[in-house]
């Protein structure tokens, strides 16, 4: 019953809200270049199924191939810097200029380097940029949080700094890292989507540049209609490792067995 | 008898200027039943982190005239990898020796068997109880057949009647096994009950205060727990607590 509630209370705000905005729109007939109806919206959306479909495909494409990459490249520091506190001191001050200098400032830098003949790659790396402290960040934190005592007992037992991380760190990093990959994947979406406002041509194909183009061309509901697959990817995102994150961490965490 | 351990004027200080031990001194032979006992926060857990060669002492030594033993360690806390089951855990030590998968897991039965848990090989910790998870805990540090075992305030946490249980487990164990054993504990009725010998510490920074030998295991009256040499022990073992403090 609580499950049920828990799900239908929220669509059924959705539902009043939208009834609500519809109302006060054909109400006030409002102009649908300033506000338009959900109803427009989503003839907007029928119309430009396949256009907007293939952009959302592509955002989603490009954020997926920057958060595994900067997935990738933060557990990798993160391991270096739980092995060596030289390494951390030395590399963790660059990691914190990388995340407090604002990606808009560098995306045109990026696009010019990487070039606009490989635009997605230059969009996956910006995306990968800004997902990649809080994955490194949490990743740090788990791989240090593991029981010092069971650290303790893997040196008794003569294991080597591969078997402790292996058996032990990694394994207590787990939720803590889930938490940053939660956070890091659907930030990876903000920064594609402000790499491709940055890249601002025709050739990114993605859901910000056709926002930029409806906004141009007055097309409000296509523009509303795109910002909504926009949420819809950021919500996918958040769902599935939302649902890695149950499969991981269900039979043994806390923090996935709540409510459950 | 050449002792198993020699612990000579062990001093530890630690990096916040704490001095846990003051050139404490003591030996083990091999089979003995010792507890170390005294006050919270005298270093006994030290003592036992500096014998297992988990931390160094600043100076002094410990030597082993036989060699250092395969060792055992029983945290206060059960210390389980909670992801893991409880055939996994027991398993660990294996494991990181390299022990083929199946031999481990043979090994890790018998000694999940050993200590009452067997059909719950495959329980996580959390489905477990306290005392369960100690016996585990007691397991995993019994599944490489060490010669040595360590417990630090191992049942310290744990209700009467589960402490009582697990007490005379361990002798049984103990027995069984021909092991050696140095139990930190801040009970004096514990250390009586299970020991031969007694340890006490002064409290911080720890020296040896009086090294109490107890009638033997085998020479204990029935009912020992209900005894009056039982209770002759623990006035000799609290009087010298007394004087230590």
């Amino acid at each position: 019953m609580k499950t049920l509630l828990d799900h239908v209370l929220p669509l059924a705000l959705a539902l009043v809200l939208l009834g609500l905005w519809e109302a006060i729109v054909r109400i006030n007939d409002v102009p649908p270049y300033l506000l338009p109806a959900p109803s427009a919206i989503a003839a907007a959306l029928c119309t430009h199924w396949s256009t907007l479909s293939a952009a959302m495909a592509a955002t989603l494409l490009i954020t997926l191939k920057g958060f595994l990459g900067a997935f990738a490249a933060a557990v990798a520091l993160a391991i270096l810097f739980s092995q060596s506190r030289l390494a951390e001191k030395m590399l963790y001050p660059y990691a914190v200029i990388l995340q407090v200098t604002p990606v808009v400032a560098v995306a045109p830098l990026i696009l010019i380097w990487v070039g606009f003949e490989r635009i997605a790659l230059a969009l996956a790396l910006i995306a990968g940029m800004i997902a990649f402290f809080p994955i490194l960040t949490s990743a740090v934190q788990g791989l240090k949080s593991a029981d010092f005592n069971l650290i303790d007992l893997t040196r008794l037992y003569g294991a080597s700094r591969w078997q402790t991380l292996w058996r032990v760190r990694i394994p207590s990093a787990l939720p803590a890292l889930l938490t940053g990959m939660k956070t890091g994947g659907v930030i990876a979406l903000i920064g594609e989507v402000t790499a491709e406002f940055a890249a601002g041509s025709g050739t990114a194909t993605g859901l910000a540049w056709r926002i930029a183009e409806a906004g141009n061309r007055l097309e409000i509901a296509t523009l509303f209609a795109a910002v909504a697959l926009l949420c819809l990817t950021g919500i996918l995102i958040f769902a599935l490792l939302s649902l890695l994150e149950w499969a991981l961490l269900r039979p043994w965490h806390e923090s996935a067995r709540q409510g459950g | 008898m050449t002792p198993l351990l020699s612990a000579t004027s062990l001093i530890k200080r630690f990096p916040n200027g704490v001095a846990a031990l003051d050139d404490l001194s003591f030996t083990l032979r091999a089979g003995d039943f010792v507890s170390l006992l005294g006050p919270s926060g005298c270093g006994k857990s030290t003592a036992l982190r500096l014998v297992a060669g988990l931390l160094s002492p600043g100076s002094g030594a410990i030597t082993w005239p036989d060699g250092k033993p395969d060792i055992g360690f029983v945290f206060q806390e059960p210390t389980l990898m909670p992801w893991a089951d409880a055939l996994t855990n027991a398993r660990l030590p294996l494991d990181l020796k390299g022990v083929p998968r199946a031999r481990g897991n043979d090994a890790a039965r018998a000694a999940l068997a050993r200590v009452g848990l067997d059909g719950f090989e495959t329980a996580l910790p959390r489905e477990l109880s306290g005392g369960m998870k100690m016996r585990v805990s007691i397991a995993r540090a019994l599944v490489a057949r060490p010669r040595l075992l360590l417990l630090d305030e191992p049942f310290a946490a744990l209700d009467e009647i589960t402490r009582a249980a697990l007490n005379d487990d361990l002798l049984r164990l103990w027995r069984e096994d021909g092991l050696t054993i140095l139990f930190v504990t801040h009970s004096v009725a514990e250390s009586c009950y299970l020991s031969e010998r007694v340890l006490v510490m002064t409290p911080r920074p720890g020296r040896l205060a009086a090294d109490i030998a107890l009638p033997p295991q085998d020479g204990r009256a029935p009912g020992f727990r209900l005894s009056p040499q039982f209770l002759g022990c623990q006035r000799l073992v609290s009087d010298a607590l007394g004087r230590a403090a």
